[in-house]
């Protein structure tokens, strides 16, 4: 039986009828067409599918839809102001940190809560706060980059 | 350096689809929805080799939902990217050979009706043994996979023979004899195969695919589906990753466009990753026994290689890697007395195929591993042996290649320089080590995969007033950069900024003919054809230039968005009031190019294959940490230097090699495809499935040393796959070199360390 649920996604309200057993990657892609999060494994492996909730990265694949009424769901097409780019959307763009860019939203989004919760991340906590997130393009020497550099744009923008 | 000015090549430019990319705006093939479109999934065969009793689809097709279903008698004929030896089918027909092997599908107005009703067909068989391992798979009683094959499970035979090995051998120096075995793994590329196909009211075909060969999955369509190839367009939305494991038909593709026309609605079938495990096409485990013999100096003197590959359960690319595995054996060192004796031998399991690099990283490996034992023997430093025996500028090996270009030499030395690795060798604490190896690669193939003398690029460029510069070309992207790539050699030709150039690619009909991104051949091949096609524009512009300019048109030049005198700065005029001139005199404003590469053959087995426009050329050195009390090997230093020609956008050649790297790591030490007894894949997912993840990484310096082939289209080789040759043998030099151990196996597992470690203290013990 399905049930009848509002999801708070981008700062937009959603009513969609989903099932019980439903996962929110399956909503925000099928229902909602949010088709920016992206599904590599469906069991919570690769980190494509990662989503913001309250902030928090997590993989919407593992993750029921029924959970998340009332909270705040951000998505990759959430993340940007209007036409400008956030900082680490700007940086993976700038450093080469995209190839293929399947991976791309699930590493920006986990990015950008790794910054809200550590600004200034050595190498060794960026490879810890994205080991979650794999890709098989680019080595991770460029999005190692691009984390590095976006956390000095904002920094310098927060002054 | 024979290098040229440029304004827009060598330089790091954004590419174009990065910011879609980066909003989640991209589309790929699994993102669209189609009006009345249908979700088609796929029935496995749970078991690895048996006959089909009977299918029943009965109980499935009554189900409310369901509007089609199919079975492999439905579309009898057989595939295969080597037309002359198709051995598959959409569907199975008869038989199963692996365990996941597609057996019927349905199409269903959702994924739950689907899934329901692919539990509603019922399937009966008849168990036969099954054979995992090529040895069981050739003995004399087996029971053949295919039916049909003259050599029981020996899919194919090669053996090929130069100079002469026994005597060179026998009047070596020193002559080692070892055997290495690779494993059977993926390539892993992020996003799982997809096809949304549709039937329009004229019976025309439209395929949305992941492929990274729309012209080749065209052919096959047509096969399959009995329609002419005209009627059939396949177009490739943004793709995530390839690698060679999208470089042919898959099932998925065929049954959408079956389903579709069964169903007369658009059906999309995307592969879970398990699936993708199912369709496969990774590497080829071989079995390699190699003996190499070497002189007083370190000079080689011979090779003799006896290799068994593990096919898997079809044909697929089959026989062409089995042949560049025995052109790989010839370069990038000088050596003329070879010799290549392997088979590819079916075994019940997933299909191996093209995968990164193929043909090279398994031989690159063995012999790689086996030069640093032979330096070691003579007391030489392997750098000393490589160099030594390392091609020069030019050279053509015994069996007919020839290389028109090449700074081989430059990377090694660069890398030992950079790296410190004769500073490190043999003098590092133990546990601690350093490895050198050195690899190279083809910029695309002198042959297509079946008869035919047609260009296998090319490309339309059309200059408007109206819709500025069109660049068409059958090249496909599949993350690696290709549009950006031949966008930059449009402007640079025409000298107007390169986000001026809109790019068409991907698509069998709004795009001229290319063979597809495989073999690294797009930035020669289809970049030649750019080249080709924008001197043609420039040829007929340029004379409406001179009369407006009042010079000769031979002295004119196009840059920074004008045309002018190379003699006079002040006789120029904009570029696009040129085209307007030329299109208001003569109409519409366009030139094709196209490129064929040229033609080598040998006059033996295999002779077509291994020759290439020009090669690319890598050398790398690790440093690894091995961990004596857990086993465990890190990589915790990486150095490359390679010649890849004129770098078109250096940080996308290095993008291409830190993934080259990070891929072999992977392969080198963690992954592993399992198999039970029964043919059932143990770890069909990406959790016991151990790619590379952040963590793993060691820092990764790469350097591109001047190069320029003047052959090529603005100098420049292959990156993306010369690259991933030398990593596996590196990080075992490294850890020889560390503890003194020389394993043959991959992947390298804790276990195997610690078990190497304890056998060794025996040993010592002993002595």
């Amino acid at each position: 039986m399905k049930k009848l649920l509002t999801l708070e996604i981008n700062g937009e309200r959603f009513d969609v009828a989903v099932s019980p057993a439903t996962f929110l990657v399956d909503v925000i892609r099928e229902t909602v067409g949010l088709t920016g999060t992206k599904k590599g494994c469906g069991i919570g492996d690769c980190g494509a599918c990662t989503v913001l909730i309250d902030g928090r990265p997590t993989l919407s694949c593992l993750t029921l839809a029924v959970a998340c009424t009332g909270k705040s769901i951000t998505t990759i097409e959430g993340l940007s102001r209007g036409t400008e780019l956030h900082p680490v959307q700007q940086a993976f763009i700038d450093k080469g940190a995209i190839q293929c860019g399947y991976c791309t939203p699930g590493m920006i989004l986990s990015s950008t809560a790794l910054l809200a919760e550590n600004p200034s991340p050595s190498e060794e906590e960026i490879k810890h706060g994205l080991a979650g997130n794999l890709c098989r393009c680019t080595g991770y020497v460029k999005i190692i980059e691009a984390v590095k550099h976006a956390a000095e744009t904002m920094a310098k923008e927060a002054k | 350096m024979n290098q040229r000015k440029f304004s827009i090549i060598g330089t790091d430019k954004v590419r174009k689809e990065a910011p879609a990319k980066a909003r989640g705006e991209a589309i790929y093939t699994d993102d669209i929805k189609l009006p009345r479109m249908l979700i088609g999934k796929i029935k496995h065969s749970d078991c690895a080799h048996a006959r089909i009793i009977s299918i029943d689809t009965s109980e499935a097709e009554k189900l409310p939902g369901v509007k089609a279903v199919l079975v492999g008698s439905e579309a009898p004929n057989k595939y295969g990217i080597v037309p002359q030896a198709p051995t598959e089918t959409a569907l199975a027909i008869g038989k199963v050979r692996f365990h996941g092997e597609p057996v019927a599908a349905v199409a269903a107005v959702d994924e739950a009706t689907a899934d329901r009703a692919l539990d509603l067909i019922k399937i009966e068989y008849e168990l036969l043994p099954v054979y995992i391992d090529p040895h069981a798979a050739m003995a004399k009683d087996a029971v053949p996979l295919h039916e049909d094959n003259k050599y029981g499970n020996i899919a194919y035979m090669a053996k090929q023979d130069f100079g002469d090995v026994d005597k060179a051998l026998a009047e070596s120096h020193r002559v080692l004899e070892k055997t290495f075995k690779t494993s059977y793994v993926n390539h892993v590329f992020m996003e799982p195969h997809s096809c949304v196909a549709r039937f329009d009211d004229n019976g025309d075909l439209m395929m949305w695919s992941s492929t990274q060969v729309p012209h080749y999955l065209h052919t096959m369509a047509s096969q399959v589906l009995d329609m002419p190839m005209s009627k059939i367009q396949v177009t490739v939305p943004t793709v995530g990753g390839g690698f060679g494991g999208k470089g042919e038909a898959s099932n998925n593709e065929l049954v959408a466009a079956l389903l579709s026309r069964k169903s007369l609605r658009p059906v999309k079938v995307t592969y879970s990753r398990k699936e993708v495990f199912f369709q496969h096409r990774g590497r080829h485990p071989i079995e390699m026994k190699i003996r190499m013999g070497v002189d007083r100096e370190g000079y080689l003197t011979a090779i003799d290689y006896d290799g068994i590959m593990d096919g898997g359960a079809y044909g697929a690319w089959g026989i062409i890697i089995l042949f560049y595995t025995a052109a790989m054996l010839h370069l990038p060192y000088k050596i003329t007395n070879v010799r290549f004796n392997a088979k590819r031998i079916y075994t019940n399991k997933p299909t191996c195929g093209p995968m990164r690099g193929l043909g090279g990283v398994q031989p690159r490996f063995a012999l790689e591993s086996m030069m640093d034992d032979l330096a070691i023997m003579l007391g030489m430093s392997p750098y000393e042996l490589k160099l030594k025996n390392a091609i020069d500028g030019k050279h053509d090996t015994v069996s007919g290649v020839h290389v028109r270009h090449s700074e081989y030499k430059k990377c090694l030395t660069e890398v030992v320089n950079r790296s410190g690795y004769l500073e490190k060798h043999q003098k590092l604490p133990f546990g601690r080590g350093v490895g050198l190896a050195g690899g190279y690669y083809i910029s695309g193939t002198a042959y297509t995969l079946y008869m035919s003398y047609k260009p296998h690029s090319s490309a339309l460029i059309r200059l408007d007033t109206e819709s500025g510069v069109t660049l068409q070309c059958g090249a496909t992207d599949i993350g690696q950069g290709s549009n950006m790539v031949l966008a930059m050699m449009c402007a640079e030709k025409l000298g107007l900024p390169y986000e001026s150039v809109h790019v068409i690619s991907g698509d069998t009909k709004n795009a001229p003919f290319d063979l597809g991104s495989f073999a690294s051949r797009v930035t020669v091949a289809a970049g030649a054809a750019v080249c080709e096609a924008a001197d043609k524009l420039l040829a007929q512009l340029l004379p409406v230039a001179a009369v407006h300019i009042g010079c000769r048109a031979d002295q004119l030049l196009a840059g920074n968005g004008e045309i002018y005198s190379k003699f006079e700065k002040e006789l120029r005029m904009p570029f696009w009031d040129a085209v307007e001139k030329y299109i208001d005199a003569f109409g519409p404003l366009t030139a094709t190019g196209s490129y064929t590469p040229p033609r080598r053959t040998g006059e033996f087995k295999g002779g077509n294959v291994g020759h290439s426009p020009t090669y690319g050329f890598t050398a790398h050195v690790a440093e690894v940490e091995v961990d004596t009390e857990t086993g465990e090997v890190k990589v915790v230093g990486y150095n490359e230097a390679g010649d890849c020609g004129q770098p078109i956008n250096p940080l996308s050649v290095e993008g291409q090699v830190e993934g080259s790297i990070v891929m072999a790591m992977g392969q080198a030490l963690y992954e592993e495809i399992r198999l039970a007894p029964d043919g059932r894949i143990i770890n069909p997912n990406l959790h016991d499935y151990k790619v590379p993840t952040m963590r793993d990484i060691p820092h990764i310096k790469t350097y591109a040393v001047d190069s320029y082939d003047p052959d090529s289209p603005f100098g420049a080789k292959e990156a993306g796959e010369g690259p991933i040759q030398p990593t596996i043998p590196a990080i075992l030099n490294a850890v020889y070199d560390a503890i003194g151990v020389r394993f043959t196996e991959l992947p390298l597992t804790p276990e195997k360390v610690l078990q190497a470690l304890e056998e060794k203290k025996r040993q010592e013990g002993l002595s």
